[in-house]
Formats: structure tokens, sequence, C-alpha cells
């Protein structure tokens, strides 16, 4: 159904009512409960090589969200969010190894390390205009990676492993343990595995909040049109600020979880371009850019072809890259961005549409 | 006199450097369009050069040519069946279509050659050096690269602005529109901007597969440099472009001096200074 707003009597009585929300949404949210339900007692069931895919897929997943709300709704487009990946956990080890801290409290630590990371470069980067910032962004993520290769305490350039005694006693690990009487290794995981669950449910429900509340019209706005958007009173230097920030905390925490599942860390895996930037972008593109259900689908393309095309290495990153370019090429609105324009479906409603009263 | 040689050494890096960023820069002059590819472009060139010297037994400089001509028509191609239907008021797509290609290609060029690192062989001339001053000798290909460089920033600015082509690029950079109104084909215009920044990497990939070695992984670091170039030197400058590169080089080499681990970090770090204290550059081109 389209919905479009009728402009010849715009003039009269402003009696218009807004509305997001669809029949099929609300189905939907019905839908995602019990799906989130479902995969919070999954490790009761699942094993544990498929505990470990998941894993990957939803950081990949929050990872996508997050570079999709500042690139596709921001248009701040990053290619040097391994900046931040590597930083939380670079920032993790650090106070687990350096300082004792106990993991699982390390993983937020390691956002706002990666939080403030980003309100310091931030400024900087700020200077680049549009399609500069993206190069500057790779440069800072380089920055960062010689630098870490350069801190000798935690390895340097060949890196280091958490401490087994760390893991051992990390809380939480006991009860998981004794619940699901499991190995502590398989305890771990599936600790990793709620807490990626956990953040992956709350960062795409902060997007979606964020990007239907006038915040996100602001951020809209402020990437369509700046000089209109200032003209009427956004602030837009300071909500894109803030947002660099915000995705540069969360995305330190999604790097501490992968690097604490992984438990060993050295600069050029954490800070790597093709593992933490190009199968993000990937993702994204296959699934949808500015959409939230995108990356879902993204993800969910990419987990089946690296099931089939993972052994072949490079192989499958060219077919990634190939598809990817086909996509911007003959669909740039991706796999669910297309079927939504067809269709229109919406799954997570953003789109403000208005009717009379 | 190491700290002079230092220098010197780092003004001759930064020829390649400043080869590696004009090609960069003129299409994003051109049409507003920033390759991310582009480093992996001079490494594909770099291995075509390669390949055309192994297995037809050429010189380095036939190889050259014939591979200029190559990648003209590869830049051609690329612009009019790819990034032509990409470009618009969203940056967004050429940006990432550009990122994928620069997957693509590296990914490629493993598949066809292996992570082995190469070299261009280019005979007596790569061990040849001249004496400058007591104690303090350069390499002629280092030398020579430098003075490509500058060469090739000659014939740029004779095409920019003393051509009918040059006159093309010049509207067409200004307004499209207007541009094609006065009978300007854009298409082409653009795709020949492509195709002379592809061949200009060429001349970067022999002036840098000469002194160094390379291998397929190595494509993004060198957009970096370009990049750091470009913005050190001032949007829109050429010769500015060519400062970039040296002072780009200049701290690599100082860098590498203190500790050879922080070459490459020094050159980072003396870009985000430059862009701390003089964001628009050295020599920009046009005004705010």
């Amino acid at each position: 159904m389209k919905h479009t707003m009728m402009s010849g009597k715009a003039s009269s009585a402003p009696a218009w009512r807004q509305e997001t929300g669809t029949a099929a949404s609300r189905w939907f949210a019905v839908a995602a409960a019990v799906l989130i339900a479902a995969l919070v007692v999954l490790p009761a069931y699942a094993s544990r090589s498929l505990i470990q895919d998941l894993i990957f897929v939803l950081t990949m997943l929050t990872l996508a969200q997050l570079w999709n709300v500042i690139a596709g709704w921001g248009g701040l487009i990053s290619v040097g969010q391994q900046a931040f990946v590597g930083l939380g956990g670079y920032a993790l080890f650090g106070a687990t190894v350096l300082a004792g801290v106990d993991p699982l409290l390390a993983v937020p630590l390691a956002g706002v390390f990666a939080a403030i990371a980003a309100a310091l470069v931030g400024p900087l980067l700020f200077r680049l205009e549009g399609p500069y910032f993206a190069i500057g962004s790779w440069v800072i993520a380089e920055v960062f990676r010689l630098l870490c290769a350069q801190f000798k305490p935690l390895g340097g350039g060949t890196g280091v492993s958490l401490p087994k005694s760390a893991l051992m006693d990390m809380a939480g690990l006991q009860w998981v343990q004794s619940l699901l009487s499991l190995r502590p290794a398989a305890a771990r995981d599936v600790v990793v595995y709620w807490l990626a669950l956990f953040v992956a449910v709350l960062v795409t429900a902060c997007i979606y909040l964020f990007v239907r509340s006038r915040y996100g019209l602001a951020l809209v706005a402020s990437r369509d049109a700046n000089g209109a958007a200032r003209s009427v009173g956004v602030r837009t230097e300071r909500i894109r600020y803030a947002l660099w920030i915000i995705v540069g905390f969360a995305t330190g925490v999604v790097g501490a979880i992968a690097y604490l599942q992984k438990a060993r860390i050295s600069p050029d895996a954490a800070f790597s371009v093709v593992d933490w930037t190009a199968y993000v972008l990937f993702i994204v593109i296959i699934g949808g850019v500015r959409t939230m259900e995108g990356p879902i689908v993204g993800v969910l393309v990419f987990w089946a072809l690296l099931y089939y095309l993972a052994q072949f290495g490079s192989l499958y990153l060219l077919t990634l890259g190939v598809l990817a370019i086909g996509m911007m090429l003959f669909a740039p609105k991706g796999i669910w961005g297309s079927a939504a324009a067809r269709f229109g479906w919406q799954a997570f409603p953003v789109t403000r549409r208005l009717f009379r009263k | 006199m190491v700290w002079l040689d230092t220098l010197v050494q780092g003004i001759l890096l930064g020829g390649v450097y400043a080869l590696f960023a004009l090609g960069l820069s003129l299409i994003f002059g051109v049409m507003r369009l920033v390759n991310l590819a582009h480093g992996d472009l001079i490494v594909l060139a770099a291995f075509i050069v390669f390949v055309v010297m192994t297995s037809f037994g050429v010189s380095l400089a036939a190889a050259a040519v014939l591979t200029i001509a190559l990648m003209f028509a590869i830049g051609f191609l690329l612009q009019r069946l790819v990034l032509e239907r990409v470009l618009g008021d969203d940056i967004m797509p050429p940006l990432l279509v550009t990122f994928g290609l620069s997957v693509v290609i590296q990914n490629g060029l493993l598949l066809g050659f292996g992570a082995d690192s190469r070299r261009l062989q280019a005979g007596a001339f790569e061990t040849l050096s001249v004496d400058i001053l007591p104690g303090l000798s350069i390499g002629v290909a280092p030398l020579s690269a430098l003075m490509i460089a500058v060469g090739v920033i000659v014939l740029l600015q004779i095409v920019f602005y003393r051509t009918s082509l040059g006159r093309a690029f010049r509207a067409t950079s200004d307004d499209p529109q207007i541009a094609q109104l006065m009978g300007i084909d854009q298409r082409n215009v653009y795709a020949i901007a492509v195709g002379i920044s592809l061949a200009v990497s060429v001349i970067a990939a022999v002036a840098f597969g000469m002194r160094a070695n390379f291998d397929p992984s190595i494509g993004p670091a060198r957009l970096l440099y370009a990049f750091e170039a470009v913005i050190i030197g001032g949007l829109g400058s050429l010769w500015g472009t060519l400062i970039g590169g040296m002072v780009l080089g200049v701290a690599q080499t100082v860098g590498a001096r203190i500790d050879p681990e922080w070459q490459i970090l020094a050159g980072h770090l003396a870009f985000l200074v430059m862009l701390f204290i003089r964001p628009r550059g050295l020599f920009p081109a046009r005004q705010p």
C-alpha cells in the first residue's frame, strides 16, 4: 500500500496524523520476541560449533547495524571502523592481562576506551569532507594498528593470549558450567554467546528507537541537506559527533566480545580491514543499505556463503567483492531494500507516513 | 651528513608518492570520485608490467609503454561499464563499488600470483648512483623517479591548461550540466580522465616496483600514501601534491632513521599533524 501526502489542501488546518507502524510490522515484533527467546535458550540444545558460528554471526550483525547507522543514515562513510574493533579488543586484553580486571567487566571498559579514542580523533577526521573522510578513517585505523604493534607489554607485533587464569575465573562461568553441565571452554563460549546476543539485540533496538526519534530525523536531514538542516536549527555537527562517539563505544564493545572468544589478539588481525570492514560493508550492501532489516538478511547470506566457500580463501573474498559490486550496479537497495520496495514490507518501520485525521 | 642523506632520500621517495597521488587527484578533480581501488590498480599495473617483461622478454621501458596503453583502456572501460552507473549526488555507491573493486583486485592477484613478493628488474640501472657531494651519493633510479614525477606533472599541467581536452576537464569539473549543454560529451570526458589516471598509475608502479618489492596485499597502503600526499599538498594543486609527497617521504625516512619500525607510523603522524595545523593543505587551489 502506498501512502502519499496530499499536498493540495496542506494549507488548511494541520489535521495530520503521523504513523510509522504497519500491521505486518506488529506481527513481526511478536515473531522477533519469540526468535530472541529461542536464541536465549539455544545453548541448552545446540552444539558448541553452532554456538561459535552464532557468536560470529551476531558480532558481524552488530557491526553491520552500527556501520549502517553512521554511513547509511549519518552519511559518515567510514572504512576505518576496524580501528574501534581493534582498540576494544586491545583494551580488553590490557585490562585483563595488565590490570587483572575480570574479562566480563573489561568488556564495557573496552567500549569506554574506544569511545574516548573516537572522541579524540573525531574532530580531526571531520575536517575531511565526504569521500576523503573514508580514507582518513582508514589512516586512523592504521595509526592505531601500528601503535598497538609498538606496545610491547601486549606482545608488540606478534600479539598476546589471554592467561588461562583470567579465563577460568571469569564471572558467571561457574554458574553456566553447572547450569548446562559443560566444560569450562564450552561454558565460556556460552557466556560470550549470550553477551553477543544481548549486545546485538540492544544495539538493534537502540538504533531502531534512535532512527524513529527526532534525533534520527535530524541526522537524516543533516546527511541529505546539511545547509538546510542547519538553517532550521538542527545542530548537525553536534549530532554527528555524538553518533560517532556512541558508535565507537558499541564497536569497541563488539571488538572486546569477539576477542574474548578468540582469547588471542594480534595487531594485524584486530585491525584487519578485511575482517572488520570489508565483510561488514558487503553484508550491508547485499542486505540493503539504510534499512534495519538489510544487515539481518545480509548476514544470513554471508553466513551461507561462508559455509560453502570459506575453504577457498581468496576465492571467497573475490566472490563477495564481485557480488557486492553487482548488487551496487543492478540492485543498489540490496535484497531487502528491493523486496521492500516491491512488496511494501517493513519489519522495522522507520518511514514516517502522514494520514488525514 | 646522515641527516642530509635522510632528507635527500625522503625527497626522492616523495617523487614516488607524488606519482601514486597524481592519478587519485586527477579523477577527484574532474569527477569528484575517490577511487578506493587506486592503490590496488597500481599494484595490478606493476604485475602486468612484470608479466609482460617475463613472458615476452622485452625491456622494462617497452613493457611499461605497452602496459600504459592497456591500463588506459581498462580505465576507460571501467568508467563506461561500472563507475558511470553509480556516479551521482550520493557519494556512497561509488565509494562502495571502488572498495569492492579493491578487494576483488587484491584477491584476484593473490589467486593468480600467490603471496610471493616480486620486483621489476631494471638491470644495471638499479644500482647506478651519482655523487652529488663528497660522501653523499644518490641512486639514479630514485632520482629518475623524481624527475619522471616532475615530468608527469608538467605534462598534466599542459594537458589541463593548454589543450581542448583540458578545457573539457575543467569545464566538466566546474559544472557537468552546463559543459554538456556546450557540446562536451561528459561520458567520454570522465572515461578519458579515469584512463589517464590509470596510465599515470603504470608510471607510478614502475617507479615503485624498481626500488621496492611488491605483492598483492600492498595496494591499500599505496592508496593511503597517495591520499596523504594529496591532503598535505592541498586539494586541486598538482605541484602541491608533489610537495605533499615529499613531506610524507621525508617524514617516513626520518622516522625510519630513528627506528625502522617507525617508518610508516611517522608518515601517518606527519599527515595527522598537518591535518591539525593546516586542514586545507599547504597549497590549496580552491578557496572555501
